[in-house]
């Protein structure tokens, strides 16, 4: 999850030893891996790298095996979403033994950074509707796009796992889209602005099952009502967005009731 | 010289990269015969042009096969071999030299890839006054290709490797017919582009 320098140096993985023209920049380190920023081929052409170093408290002949099988499926998963048209990033190159993936690079911020940036630093209850607050297209309509991106990947019989705005990048649009709105307003229109594009496939799995997909729209709406509670009412734009992309959509929102109250009842337990 | 010597990103500083291309071969069927026969002098990666779709589809074949060789993964006899066939989404070996190596009878433009490397060094048992064996210049690799490719060299350019492409060939051996991305796209340089993208995915896929 942190995106800050790391306080210790990590040993690169032994791709990332050879010489490149920049050289690598660690972008991200979370539990299972990181990622790094780094090229393929060219100097002109920017890669992601996920690396997931070995793990030592694990059995070194398991854990080989549970590093190469999760590089696989993540690379089938980015396979299959972009022949679909499913906006994933495409990957480059795989060493599933040497523990990385090599992806197309996505320019922008996750969409977590993009929404806050918009909603600024209000108080949250703030009730006095403001400028802002009165027009929240740029918003909502940035919630449509994500619903989309959902129904798109639920259509190709995709559960992604574990979504999450951080787990989607807004990549920016060619030449910005503030049109002509200068200044602050401007500024916050062009941080939800862009193509939502989906990234970390790390625990994805093919399901047609609605249930699975249910669980994965409670995830990211749970998620997102944690991350981003002044925006959580801007929630039913995404499923509705989701059921615009996806035929089968309805059955999988009652679904969602179903989960959402088994979600509420085990909360009440404790 | 139309001999290139290429900078791949990621490749140890010990090995160098070459590619040509020859447009209008006229002894394909002697190359490909050198190659049946083991013939040492004769280490190359053939490629037929018309399987080719972009310089960068080729270069990620080449830096796959590179991995291989640092790895200690070949599939097959060679890093040269193993160019040809990671160009393939399939395991099937034997296809993708029918494929994507020399046709008798067939092919014209070919694209030429040379790997350079050292040697594994000695084992301590051997000699180890023995000299170093010399590497190959780039001017010793060019001097045999002219000599021994009849055609014409021309740059190994997105432009001049697109002359040669085969595209319903293409679409077929890396399954792209009917796919739902390219529907939706309209301009054709755009659609090309996608399509070098999902054939070098499905390229770094293979075997899985
Ligand atoms: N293809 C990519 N292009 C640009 N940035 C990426 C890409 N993939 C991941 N990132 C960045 O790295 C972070 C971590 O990557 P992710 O795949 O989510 O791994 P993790 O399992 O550590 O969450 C993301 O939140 C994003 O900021
Ligand atoms: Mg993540």
């Amino acid at each position: 999850m942190a995106t800050h320098a790391p306080p210790v140096e990590f040993a690169l993985p032994q791709v990332l030893t050879y010489p490149a023209s920049t050289p690598p920049f660690l972008v991200a380190q979370g539990a299972e891996g990181r990622l790094y920023k780094t090229t393929h081929i060219t100097s002109s052409r920017p890669c992601a790298l996920k690396y997931r170093p070995s793990k030592s408290y694990r059995h070194p002949i398991l854990d080989a095996r549970l590093t190469k099988a999760r590089i696989q499926a993540e690379a089938k998963v980015l396979d299959r979403c972009c022949r679909e048209g499913v906006p994933v990033p495409a990957v480059y190159a795989l060493d599933a033994g040497g523990g990385w993936l090599m992806m197309e690079w996505v320019d922008g911020v996750p969409v977590r950074q993009g929404i806050n940036v918009w909603l600024g630093e209000r108080p949250e209850d703030d009730a006095v509707p403001d400028a802002e607050v009165a027009d929240e297209t740029p918003l909502v309509d940035l919630m449509n796009r994500i619903g989309e991106a959902v129904g798109a990947l639920h259509r190709t019989g995709v559960i992604h796992g574990d979504l999450t705005t951080s787990n989607m990048m807004l990549r920016p649009w060619a030449g910005g889209q503030s049109n002509g709105v200068s200044g602050e307003d401007g500024e916050k229109k062009k941080a939800v602005g862009g193509d939502v594009i989906l990234i970390d496939f790390g625990l994805a799995t093919q399901s047609v099952a609605d249930e699975d997909r249910a669980v994965d729209l409670y995830v990211l709406e749970r998620a997102f009502a944690s991350t981003h509670p002044r925006a959580e009412r801007l929630f039913t734009h995404v499923l509705e967005a989701y059921k615009q992309a996806y035929k089968k959509a309805p059955s999988v929102i009652h679904k969602l009731e179903d989960v959402r109250m088994r979600g509420r009842k085990k909360s009440m337990l404790g | 010289m139309s001999l290139e010597t290429i900078q791949i990103e990621h490749v140890p500083a010990t090995h160098r990269v070459h590619v040509a291309l020859f447009r209008d071969v006229s002894n394909a069927d002697f190359l490909q015969s050198q190659l049946l026969a083991r013939n040492a002098d004769f280490e190359y990666a053939f490629i037929d042009a018309s399987s080719v779709a972009s310089r960068l589809q080729l270069l990620s074949a080449v830096y796959r096969a590179l991995t291989n060789l640092i790895d200690g993964t070949l599939q097959t006899n060679n890093v040269h071999s193993e160019v040809v066939i990671s160009l393939s989404p399939s395991n099937n070996i034997a296809e993708a030299y029918r494929r994507w190596g020399i046709t008798l009878g067939k092919t014209k433009d070919i694209v030429v890839a040379k790997i350079i490397y050292p040697p594994s060094l000695p084992s301590p048992s051997e000699d180890s006054t023995a000299p170093a064996p010399t590497l190959p210049t780039t001017e010793d690799i060019w001097a045999h290709l002219s000599e021994n490719v009849k055609g014409t060299p021309v740059p190994l350019s997105d432009e001049q490797i697109s002359k040669s492409t085969d595209w319903p060939k293409l679409r077929k051996y890396y399954a792209l017919n009917g796919l739902p991305v390219l529907a939706k796209i309209t301009d054709e340089a755009a659609k090309v582009k996608e399509m070098e993208r999902l054939i070098i995915m499905r390229m770094a896929l293979r075997g899985l």
